[in-house]
């Protein structure tokens, strides 16, 4: 028997199979069918690809300039974190290495970003949780990092600013003063988000102890960033293999033991705190200097390909460019952590109430559109 | 940037006292080890991979070559928990004829490839033996023409 109009499924017995996204409000462009025998779930199928776009494809029919707009649209609102790894790589098949200013303008636009993209989720965590200040109160800060990242990258979410080479302008002389008065303001901000949302039972009571991934599972399944360091984990690519020039500043990993929902959230807390540490440190660092290695005519490499990773505000952002010495990459793989976290949702999902889904699965930070490209 | 390859060079001898001449050494760069095998033996060394420390599959994607007539399959696996092993990735790959696109699925080794090869099914057209869910994923219900990945299927208006 099945009720089209719900979209509900009765599998016979107790059990429902229910259809969840993609248009609930809930899901993002993403369906899941999740079995339930009453209140709990059973089984959980994820449905991505919704918004496939084909963006490896595509890329196939860019040249390494044009691909980086193109790249960049599967993540907006991490917009250095999707386009760094793709031009580093395109640097190492054409060959070229962005002078240190460069290197360091793009940490301070991708902490930025990393920033912008955490308060984002934030804000959309909150109100699934029915707290609307949390909404409104992030929503309403990330608007002051999006002003630091639109002096520096000229538009608000898509800046297209990392180029091979290095990045594509300088940042305006009275940077340093406006993004310090903004960490200075954003660190107390920081203090009365833990008191009305992460100290307040109404978050705790949802979140602690509800969908826990242990160090095993977390491990087996793919996971990487947050999620990853909220097990226990302290693996954090700008650690692991730094990239830019994240060897000479000095930051800490924020990890949680616990592995549930909670600990995912504030390890995202944290996470912020440390990328103003970072950018802190950079502009001290900063020194005057060319901020772009000019590349004359039209860029190509050597037949040969490139793997590389950096730790994006999702987790582990993986591209493999293969070239055959073309104008045009000859294959583009992207591997973005949300795609990988899919897998590990469904097994956080199996076993856990209906009432939690919400709860769990933002607490992933799944992006849809990152995950079908 | 100046690189000591001790570890690199100590892994990979490891895997050819093992292999012998059953893997050839792709490259061992600076964090970058490759290594191309046999469509028999991918799963054997795959769980040689795992055995030395490397537990998650980070990306796995395939490349199609019309000229050769094949398919490139490649795992990139990646270690997170042991601090020494972090910064090395393992690519091991192998090549498939394309007139009988199978191979088996390594999902059994590495669970955290069931999305990857999911995709790459739909892509390529690749079957992945033993694979409980060789479905579409991404791609439109009613994607009625050739995978698209595939070099022979070029791009509407782009031809």
């Amino acid at each position: 028997m099945q009720n089209a109009a719900m979209n509900i499924e009765d599998k016979g017995g107790d059990q429902l199979v229910l259809h969840v996204g993609p248009q609930h409000p809930g899901s993002g462009h993403f369906r899941i069918l999740v079995t339930v025998d009453g209140d709990y779930i059973v089984g959980a199928k994820p449905d991505p690809g919704y918004v496939h776009r084909g963006a490896e494809k595509m890329a196939e029919y860019r040249d390494y300039i044009q691909n980086i707009p193109h790249l960049e649209r599967p993540v907006i609102i991490d917009a250095t974190g999707v386009t760094l790894p793709y031009v580093l790589a395109a640097e190492k098949i054409i060959d070229v290495e962005a002078p240190d200013r460069a290197k360091y303008i793009r940490m301070i636009m991708a902490e930025l970003n990393r920033i912008i993209s955490h308060l984002y989720w934030l804000g959309i965590y909150g109100i699934f949780l029915g707290h609307s200040t949390m909404f409104m109160w992030p929503m309403g800060d990330r608007e002051l990092f999006i002003d630091l990242a639109e002096s520096i990258g000229g538009t608000r979410v898509t800046f297209s600013y990392v180029v091979p080479g290095g990045v594509r302008n300088d940042m305006p002389t009275n940077f340093t003063e406006r993004a310090l008065k903004t960490f200075d303001y954003f660190e107390k901000r920081i203090e009365e988000y833990k008191k009305i949302f992460f100290n307040n039972p109404l978050m705790t009571a949802r979140t602690e102890g509800i969908g826990i991934m242990t160090k095993k599972d977390a491990i087996g399944l793919g996971i990487t960033g947050s999620n990853l360091r909220a097990c226990g984990i302290d693996s954090d690519t700008r650690k692991d293999e730094p990239y830019c020039l994240y060897d000479n500043v000095d930051f800490e990993i924020p990890t949680r033991k616990e592995g549930d929902s909670y600990a995912r959230c504030i390890v995202r807390l944290e996470e912020m705190q440390q990328s103003m540490n970072i950018m802190k440190q950079v502009l001290d660092l900063m020194e005057p200097g060319p901020i772009k290695q000019v590349i004359g005519g039209v860029m190509r490499g050597e037949p040969g390909e490139a793997f590389v990773r950096t730790e994006a505000a999702r987790g582990t952002m993986f591209y493999h460019i293969v070239s055959d010495g073309e104008k045009n990459p000859y294959r583009v793989k992207i591997s973005v952590p949300s795609f990988r976290n899919i897998i590990g949702m469904t097994h956080l999902l199996v076993g856990s109430r209906l009432a939690d889904m919400p709860a769990i699965y933002w607490s992933l930070d799944y992006w849809p559109v990152e995950a079908d490209r | 940037m100046p690189s000591n390859l001790d570890t690199e060079n100590q892994l990979v001898k490891s895997l050819t006292d093992k292999f012998k001449t059953k893997i050839k050494t792709e490259y061992v760069k600076h964090n970058r080890i490759k290594i191309s095998t046999s469509q028999d033996n991918l799963k054997s060394l795959a769980s040689s991979v795992k055995e030395l420390g490397f537990e998650q599959v980070i990306s796995q994607g395939g490349t199609d070559y019309p000229d050769n007539n094949v398919f490139r399959i490649e795992y990139h696996i990646i270690c997170v928990s042991k601090k020494k092993l972090r910064s090395i990735m393992f690519s091991i790959m192998t090549e498939i004829s394309k007139d009988n696109p199978e191979i088996e699925t390594l999902i059994d080794i590495f669970p955290s490839a069931e999305f990857h090869e999911q995709e790459t099914y739909e892509n390529f057209g690749i079957t992945f033996i033993g694979h409980p869910r060789m479905e579409r994923l991404l791609l439109p219900e009613d994607w009625d023409d050739i995978p698209p990945l595939r070099k022979d299927y070029v791009l509407p208006g782009r031809g």
